[in-house]
């Protein structure tokens, strides 16, 4: 992956970002007071890379119809593609503390049309995969250039409709599709292999046709490269296996699945600012 | 014989001299006329294009026509990404099938998303036949009514039916489209007006209303000439469009005439009759017998044997009317 390069100091900012993304979750997630946690903040570095880096996109305009498009299949970790899209100009970052609202334009899942930004209504998991498949067929039909990206989840391997995706993304050779799979290990009854094995994923997807590549999806430049990577391959989709830490950047909530579905009381929240603004202690001085 | 809609065939009161063709029929026909009108017109199918017809559109447009292999899920969900990315698909396979099997697809994927999907239902009705209760779809009105924004629209014959799917990809939203496998009689004709949501008057009586969706309707047309002749003037109506509802017609014949057979080749529950009557409880109560199956499945022999076993052939309908009419 050496011959794809982004710049250290590309990297440092991004990765500030992404902190700010985490923080911005746990603040909505406070005053919500119910939704996900763990799979939000796991996945920050994933959307900070892609909405700041990647993504071939346009806050001004977000019908642009060249646009690279991102679907989330596991709608329920909408709050870190909230917080991504408000920090990239779709909508104003005092409208993150709406989240889950009544009247609210984030609803608890996302709903397409009800703020800009969101490619796809979402909610029960899975459904995206054959969603963003028929966007890549489109976009081949048509002969466009723009990349589709979905975002599943690792529990969601589970679901019998996900193989139908990945059986005819494979039968296409969807080049212009990749997928990033956010591999936690954790799904609400427990850890993904006592719940239901998922393993040896890279082994079925390769024998679906598709390229597969394992990253730390907490690291940015490995994200990146990756998601290059992905770009440049020819005549296969391409499945990202990003494993994450659920609840990446707070201790207490990191690996743990109870905190798949709940959200912080206060005081959690307050620990869990304090662990972000100084980087787990890294930092001494604390700045608001 | 000016109570009749004159746009009908000049032979539909005898059906030995009206030719039969089965609505799927009209299905694939349309999806040619569509797809020559619109380069947007996709069609999509999980291994069954013979037999729901798709194979017209495929052997015309064949780099337009996607086989799905049988997963009806993902087409649909695949038809919600064409759909979102500007093109019209119609997601064909039997309706045991989509909405039978995908109906979370249709509910988050294309409505929740407000994709201009089309939904064709092959094979529906105990007609079907020798295939038996698994094969005969007769509650896929029932689940997709209950869905907000869809288009629900069941023609009576393969001339309307070609009609349906042209207005389905003209107009801008979810259709789903209802067909039957069997060849039956082809009544109308071109001139026979067919509009999305609008109500069509086939016959025009003071005594009571039967109003009935699909190739049954022609079934109320010979009860409505057996009816004239003991001197019942029963008025048929041609609800081809179950959502949304041509309130203003239906309500216009029912208080005329104060009672209602409804017909259908679908479960009594949550089928066309129920929409009907729900509307009618609101505003005009009026007495209703109601054709269709009986809350049970349907189960293998020949159509004629099925449709005879299940009552609903014109006698029956006769039957119904007199009913209903002791309640007037």
């Amino acid at each position: 992956m050496a011959i794809y390069s982004i710049h250290e100091s590309k990297i440092k900012k991004l990765e500030e970002t992404a902190n700010q993304i985490r923080q911005d979750i746990i603040k909505m997630l406070l005053v919500a007071g119910s939704g996900h946690s763990a799979g939000p903040l796991g996945m920050a570095d994933v959307f900070t890379a892609l909405y700041f880096h990647i993504l071939n996109h346009n806050p001004k305009k977000p019908d642009w119809p060249d646009r690279d498009k991102l679907i989330l299949s596991n709608g329920h970790i909408c709050p870190v593609l909230y917080a991504v899209l408000a920090r990239a100009g779709y909508f104003p970052i005092e409208e993150l503390k709406t989240l889950r609202k009544f009247g609210s334009r984030l609803q608890g899942h996302p709903h397409r049309g009800s703020l800009p930004g969101i490619e796809n209504s979402s909610g029960p998991v899975a459904y995206g995969a054959g969603l963003a498949v028929g966007m890549a067929i489109a976009a081949k039909m048509d002969e466009k250039k723009h990349q589709i990206y979905c975002i599943v989840g690792d529990g969601e391997q589970d679901e019998g409709m996900t193989w139908e995706a990945i059986n005819m993304a494979g039968k296409w050779r969807l080049d212009n599709l990749t997928f990033i799979m956010d591999r936690n290990n954790i799904q609400i009854d427990g850890y993904t292999e006592d719940v239901m094995p998922k393993e040896p994923l890279r082994q079925k997807y390769e024998a679906f046709g598709w390229h597969v590549i394992d990253i730390d999806g907490n690291n940015i430049r490995q994200i990146v490269e990756a998601c290059q990577q992905a770009e440049a391959i020819f005549e296969k989709p391409v499945m990202i296996i990003a494993h994450t830490i659920p609840g990446k950047g707070v201790d207490f909530m990191e690996g743990k699945f109870k905190w798949h579905g709940i959200t912080p009381k206060p005081e959690e929240a307050r620990e869990a600012l304090h662990q972000l603004r100084t980087l787990g202690g890294k930092i001494k001085s604390e700045h608001e | 014989m000016n109570k009749y809609n004159q746009t009908l065939d000049k032979n539909f009161r005898d059906k030995e001299k009206l030719i039969q063709i089965p609505t799927r029929n009209g299905y694939g026909e349309g999806l040619v006329l569509a797809g020559k009108e619109n380069p947007n017109v996709l069609v999509l199918c999980a291994d069954l294009t013979e037999s729901t017809r798709s194979i017209d559109f495929q052997k015309e447009f064949p780099k337009r026509f996607i086989e799905c292999g049988i997963a009806e899920q993902n087409m649909m969900s695949m038809a919600s990404g064409l759909a979102l990315s500007g093109k019209i698909p119609f997601v064909s396979t039997y309706a045991v099938f989509s909405p039978g099997m995908n109906w979370g697809q249709i509910r988050v994927n294309v409505l929740q998303n407000n994709a201009n999907v089309k939904i064709a239902g092959a094979h529906t009705g105990i007609s079907v036949g020798p295939d038996g209760m698994s094969h005969q779809a007769l509650e896929d009105i029932a689940i997709l009514r209950c869905l907000p924004g869809i288009i629900i629209l069941v023609p009576c014959d393969a001339i309307e039916a070609r009609k349906a799917v042209l207005a389905a990809a003209r107009c801008k939203g979810a259709v789903y489209l209802r067909f039957a496998r069997e060849k039956t009689p082809v009544f109308t004709s071109e001139k026979t007006p067919f509009q999305i949501g609008k109500a069509e008057i086939l016959k025009k009586g003071k005594d009571v209303t039967i109003i009935g969706c699909g190739p049954l309707l022609y079934e109320a047309l010979l009860a409505a000439e057996k009816l004239e002749k003991k001197g019942i003037e029963a008025e048929v109506i041609n609800n081809h469009t179950i959502k949304p509802l041509d309130e203003k017609t239906i309500l216009a014949s029912i208080k005329k005439t104060k009672v209602l057979v409804t017909i259908e080749e679908h479960q009594i529950m949550g089928g066309m009759g129920s929409a009907v009557v729900e509307m009618l409880a609101k505003k005009f109560p009026a007495p209703v017998e109601m054709i269709g199956v009986q809350d049970r499945f349907g189960e293998s022999g020949e159509p004629e044997e099925l449709m005879e076993k299940f009552k609903l052939t014109h006698p029956y309908i006769i039957k119904a009317v007199e009913k209903v009419l002791k309640r007037k």
